[in-house]
């Protein structure tokens, strides 16, 4: 771990995630276009708005599973794109849930969850398992862990996804579209665990379109579209009473 | 007609069809004139025990050596090939595209005879020692393409998922890609390794000494022997008698990957 990570963590005063002039392009596609941008500790921000707005890119930069363009992405006051941050070390204090799930369908559920701790964590593998096992109990699916992921429905699956991130124990939670490759019955079960780990104060950054936990969970909503920022404020606010015409375009659409 | 009784009827036909042929080729072989040349009990036996405790076991041993040889080594060129590193692509490309365009035989001899030569190099094993690095050269480019097509195969959002819970790419390599590749690809490494079997008669090349010999180059030595070729019949059930259990053991392997996926 580097040195400047001890500073950095646990201070209040830092934000959990800020972004300043954030852009990214893909080849000639300009998918954002400047983007500021943070995440109080304890807080949970939703981030809505159309598809292509480039909701799921700004998530993704967070921790650089994607590279931006140019701007600068401070997690706890770390530096992500610095190619002197050890990355690996700050990933494994930022958890990520896929719309996707991403479970490893080769390894049981239990040996997905202690995988990353003994590997990126160096954790004993008794410690690892102890811990795996309260995190799915914590999902609920603790008589699940012998299974393969293929054995599970898809909300089972992404509540598995999220008892392995939580395993890592980060400081925060990034949920890209986690309801969105859900039936519609699966979807409640996995919200469900998600609004308990906001009431236990984790900081979560959600993309959504799950207008219903913005409105009850989030503490902010941020809509973007177009590759920018368009408005945010309280769930009430941006959802009951929004500003631009774009918000209140889209919001004619989903609501 | 009912639909049924037409079915059962087309099947019957079709049994009828396969039966009338195979009875049509076993009588119309000439038994009396073949038999003593192919068929021949008396040199079967004399093949015996040899043909299966220096030929086959040779065979088999030769056989595992260029298969795990090639794994390694093909391995290794598959990750060079999907380096980010520039000229470790270029390399991986080079030699793979040089070595599938070679016959395996003419790299055996180069190996046995060329290479030692050249760099006054003397390989492990002597001269089937040496074909059998040639034998390694040539499976590894085919073996790398297929390990790289297995890589490639794995869904990218496996490694987003590895990387985002901080685990380096090495580790990721190791423990979510590889395995998931693997499974992929185990019916073309298995037709690697029937073809690797079949492969080592071409070892003969490199010139062998009596206890050296495999199943190829044992039989084809009694043939020379006996005047008769009876033991390359014996040589040829008993490459079937090693591939055989061999896919089916692999498709049982197979059968109990699948729960997961």
């Amino acid at each position: 771990m580097i040195p400047v990570a001890h500073t950095a963590s646990g201070s209040a005063a830092v934000p959990a995630i800020e972004i300043r002039a954030l852009h990214k392009s893909f080849g000639d596609n300009e998918v954002l276009k400047g983007i500021d941008f943070h995440v109080d500790q304890g807080e949970v921000v939703c981030v809505i708005g159309p598809s292509g707005s480039g909701k799921s890119t700004l998530l993704r930069c967070v921790n650089r599973l994607e590279e931006p363009t140019s701007g600068t992405v401070l997690v706890e006051g770390i530096d992500i794109t610095d190619g002197e941050t050890d990355l690996d070390g700050v990933r494994t204090r930022i958890g990520m849930v896929f719309q996707q799930f991403n479970l490893f369908p080769h390894l049981s559920v239990l040996k997905n969850l202690t995988l990353a701790q003994q590997r990126a964590k160096k954790r004993k593998r008794a410690e690892a398992v102890d811990i795996a096992r309260r995190n799915l109990a914590k999902v609920g699916l603790a008589e699940k862990a012998d299974a393969f992921p293929a054995q599970l429905s898809g909300g089972q699956q992404q509540r598995v996804a999220i008892a392995r991130a939580l395993s890592m124990d980060p400081d925060m939670m990034l949920f890209d579209e986690p309801t969105s490759a859900l039936d519609p019955e699966l979807v409640g079960d996995v919200l469900e665990v998600m609004k308990q780990l906001a009431r236990d104060g984790m900081t979560m950054m959600v993309v959504t379109h799950e207008m219903g936990f913005a409105r009850e969970v989030g503490d902010r909503v941020v809509f973007m579209d177009g590759g920018v920022v368009v408005e945010q404020g309280r769930p009430e606010d941006v959802l009951g009473d929004p500003q631009h015409e774009r918000t209140k375009l889209f919001l004619s659409k989903v609501l | 007609m009912k639909r049924s009784t037409r079915r059962r009827l087309t099947q019957g036909v079709l049994y009828a069809i396969f039966a009338a042929v195979v009875l049509l080729v076993l009588l119309s072989i000439d038994w009396g004139r073949i038999q003593p040349y192919f068929f021949n009990v008396d040199v079967a036996r004399d093949a015996f025990p040899g043909i299966l405790t220096i030929a086959a076991k040779n065979t088999v041993v030769y056989t595992a050596i260029a298969f795990v040889g090639g794994m390694l080594f093909g391995l290794a060129l598959a990750l060079m090939k999907l380096s980010p590193v520039l000229p470790y692509r270029w390399l991986a490309t080079a030699y793979i595209e040089l070595f599938r365009g070679l016959p395996a035989l003419l790299v055996i001899f180069g190996f046995a005879f060329a290479v030692p030569i050249a760099f006054s190099w003397q390989a492990p094993g002597g001269s089937v020692g040496a074909g059998l690095i040639g034998l390694i050269v040539v499976s590894a480019a085919y073996i790398a393409e297929t390990i790289r097509a297995g890589i490639e195969a794995v869904p990218k959002g496996q490694v987003e998922a590895a990387r985002s819970l901080g685990m380096n790419p090495a580790w990721t390599m190791i423990t979510v890609v590889l395995p998931q590749a693997f499974r992929i690809i185990t019916p073309p490494l298995t037709n690697e390794l029937v073809i690797l079997i079949k492969d080592t008669s071409l070892l003969f090349i490199a010139g062998m000494a009596i206890g050296d010999r495999e199943l190829t180059t044992f039989a084809r030595d009694s043939l020379t022997n006996s005047a008769n070729a009876t033991p390359l019949v014996v040589a040829a059930l008993l490459y079937l008698v090693i591939t055989l259990p061999l896919t089916q053991l692999v498709a049982k392997l197979e059968r109990h990957n699948k729960r997961g996926r």
